[in-house]
């Protein structure tokens, strides 16, 4: 099935204990099809996940499984290392296809309703700090947007408005669904720098991609139709 | 609980203030509505007067029901809905703080154009207070059953229609008493607390059954 990092014994103080998120034999069918079967991993904290795969293969539905918005229909997954009644979406952000931007709020209103609204995850293990709504637009190069209605700003300001919301409330695991489409060469260096201090600090990254990402701790997982081993994960140390 | 539900609310007010004044065609098609029936029934002002209640009732459930399907399916069409789900916000608060923004900003200002349309309708003033008082109460239980169809219907393409059928049924109990206190005020030997109680305990548990519906059908519309 996948190749399991080694195990460790359990560290017998869960508060110090490093993040990490754990899938077991995840199953999921859609639309009455199933997508894949038994998918097991293990993510620690730094690490990013990158999925590969063809079109159609469930790579997100992998991503949607992981941010609880399918049900499973088998398998568990949690996250280790943190509070114990958290599901693991609310340790995550999604960063889909959808910027869930609204067009007649300021791209500032879009943004401060975000950090309302998403509760943050705070814990020992992941260093991640709020970044002010202002200076996450700076950051991302729309600061000059602020006061303007999201509805006038280009799709790739858009898609950087919706990347200003994962830096303004902490969380852990970043789950993003091809994140450079609709990026310039520019704007995906700076999305893979944001990448790379989020693995600093150590968060987790699971993404969906088609184009090589330069990450510094990254492994593989690649989904393949074959019917007796369906997926198989390699490490890469890039 | 404070400081995301303040922001949930503003920002759901905003919204509905900014796009297309909801409010405002609420309100066009309400008085679109009443008007049209004196039209239809002739200019008998008795009989006017007597059905009037039942009019401004009508009028304002139909109105209520235009905008509900845009409740949800507005934030599900942009991937908002996916991000509200995994907040870490208890849902049935996040659709009970949306539901009164949307009551805030579609149905009050119905409640408010009521005793004018009233004037319409040949309604005395004391019929007027009345029929304001009971939509006051009433029409929160409206826009909450309302949610529930919005809920239902949130992936469906055109799922208007198919959220009128589904919420025009469970909205009658509404419709009876609210009319029925209205009715009780005008004419003396009713007592009107009855009637009026009872609205308000439909309002009330509209209020808690309506988001745990409507929450539970979110939930298993994110597949």
């Amino acid at each position: 099935m996948t190749e399991l990092p080694t195990n460790k014994a359990p560290s017998i103080i869960r508060r110090s204990s490093p993040l990490k998120l754990i899938a077991e034999n995840l199953t999921i069918d859609r639309g009455g099809r199933r997508v894949f079967q038994d998918l097991s991993f293990t993510l620690e904290s730094g690490t990013a996940l990158v999925v590969t795969g063809a079109n159609g293969i469930g790579k997100s539905s992998l991503l949607r499984t992981l941010a609880g918005l399918v049900s499973l229909a088998g398998g568990a997954m949690h996250v280790e290392g943190g509070e114990d009644d958290r599901p693991l979406a609310e340790y995550a952000h999604y960063f889909g296809h959808q910027n869930a931007v609204k067009p007649a709020l300021t791209a500032l209103e879009n943004l401060v309703f975000w950090q309302s609204f998403i509760a943050s995850v705070r814990i020992d293990a992941f260093a991640g700090a709020a970044v002010p709504p202002e200076e996450a637009l700076a950051t991302l190069g729309i600061g000059h947007t602020a006061q303007l209605p999201a509805g006038y700003l280009s799709a790739g300001q858009t898609r950087r408005l919706a990347l200003a919301r994962l830096l303004v409330t902490p969380r852990p695991v970043w789950l993003m669904d091809e994140p450079t489409s609709a990026l310039d060469t520019a704007s995906e260096a700076q999305l893979l720098g944001l990448m790379n201090d989020h693995l600093g600090s150590g968060g987790m990254i699971v993404t969906a991609t088609h184009t090589e990402l330069a990450l510094s701790n990254t492994r593989v997982l690649h989904l393949r139709a074959a019917e007796p081993v369906r997926t198989l994960t390699e490490e890469l140390d890039a | 609980m404070s400081s995301w539900g303040v922001a949930l609310f503003n920002r759901d007010l905003r919204l509905s203030v900014r796009i297309g004044g909801s409010a405002l065609v609420g309100v066009l098609f309400f008085l679109a509505v009443v008007t049209v029936i004196p039209f239809g029934v002739g200019p008998d002002l008795n009989l006017l007067a007597r059905i009037g209640p039942a009019i401004l009732w009508i009028g304002a459930l139909l109105a209520t029901l235009l905008g509900l399907d845009r409740l949800f399916q507005a934030d599900r069409e942009d991937g908002t809905l996916d991000l509200m789900l995994m907040a870490g916000r208890p849902l049935e608060l996040v659709v009970l703080i949306k539901c009164l923004a949307h009551w805030v900003a579609t149905g009050l200002p119905l409640v408010v154009a009521a005793p004018l349309l009233g004037i319409f309708l040949n309604l005395d003033p004391v019929a007027m207070g009345a029929v304001t008082l009971t939509l006051l109460v009433g029409t929160p239980a409206l826009t909450l059953i309302g949610a529930i169809g919005a809920a239902l219907t949130v992936s469906l393409r055109r799922g208007g229609l198919l959220l009128a059928v589904l919420v025009i049924p469970l909205a009658i109990p509404v419709l009876i008493f609210g009319v029925s206190a209205a009715d009780a005020a005008i004419h003396d030997p009713v007592p009107f607390l009855t009637p009026f109680l009872i609205l308000t305990a439909l309002s009330l548990i509209a209020a808690v059954v309506g988001p745990v519906a409507a929450a539970m059908a979110l939930r298993f519309s994110a597949d």
